[in-house]
């Protein structure tokens, strides 16, 4: 199966939507700073991989699913859901991958430059995100 | 003050902008990845350091680690629960919230306290 990328799918996503999703992203920053001036860097740090707009994002991917379907005529209550099941087993490969960059941030900082390490820790994200992706859809 | 306001503008900025590229990704397993992009650490990691030290952020980027792992486990419980009995996504996601925090919790007292 091939990636496309669907520039008419950003048509369907409604201003109030990306307001919704920017307000979330800015809240849950601004929260995981806050947590980790009170309670220190150790509790401050899970929040670093706090599912921020996931909630939304899977909410917003079933109505536009259901959406499409009940414009070709059908109920697409099921599709919806079942799409968004599918862009969480998406999640759960990228948060494996994420480890791979928790583990990049923490072993390089301390000795290397903060932006080449976060350039490599994001490299290493996105590598390994594809790669178990493409493994994931051979198996 | 200003700290929270560049960490708000920062965050949402870069959380939006994975969004979108979720958004025009298909297949919707692929454009899933982004869900888990490391946003908010890249929203926040640079201000810390800054402001904090390099260590400090390091010992964040530490505990992150018992974060992704929450991560992957809250996602795929709400994929498995949503393609078996599909009930709706919001309910789903919010209801299994407290599995991230536990996971997370649960991983960073046991062995990164």
């Amino acid at each position: 199966m091939m990636v496309d990328v669907k520039f008419a799918s950003l048509k369907s996503t409604k201003p109030h939507e990306y307001a919704l999703r920017f307000l979330f992203g800015g809240i849950v920053t601004v929260t995981a700073g806050i947590i980790a001036k009170r309670f220190g860097p150790g509790i401050g740090g899970l929040f670093l991989a706090f599912p921020a707009i996931f909630p939304a994002s899977a909410t917003l991917i079933e109505d536009h699913e259901k959406q499409n379907k009940q414009e070709a005529g059908y109920d697409g209550t099921r599709r919806g859901r079942i799409a968004a099941g599918l862009d969480a087993a998406g999640t759960c490969l990228g948060a494996v991958a994420l480890l791979l960059f928790a583990f990049v941030i923490y072993g390089l900082l301390p000795s290397q430059a903060p932006f080449l390490t976060l350039a490599a820790a994001s490299l290493a994200w996105l590598t390994l995100s594809v790669l178990l992706w493409f493994l994931a859809k051979r198996i | 003050m200003t700290d929270l306001l560049l960490r708000f503008l920062i965050g949402g900025t870069v959380v939006s902008l994975f969004a979108i590229l979720g958004d025009v990704l298909r297949p919707r397993s692929f454009a899933g990845l982004f869900g888990a992009a490391p946003s908010i650490a890249l929203a926040t990691l640079g201000l810390t350091i800054h402001h904090e030290g390099k260590l400090y952020a390091a010992t964040e980027a530490r505990s992150m680690i018992a974060g992704a792992i929450a991560m992957a486990v809250y996602a795929a419980t709400i994929s498995w629960v949503l393609i078996r009995y599909k009930p709706p996504a919001m309910a789903v996601t919010l209801a299994l919230l407290p599995l991230w925090f536990g996971v997370s919790f649960g991983i960073w007292h046991l062995c990164l306290r």
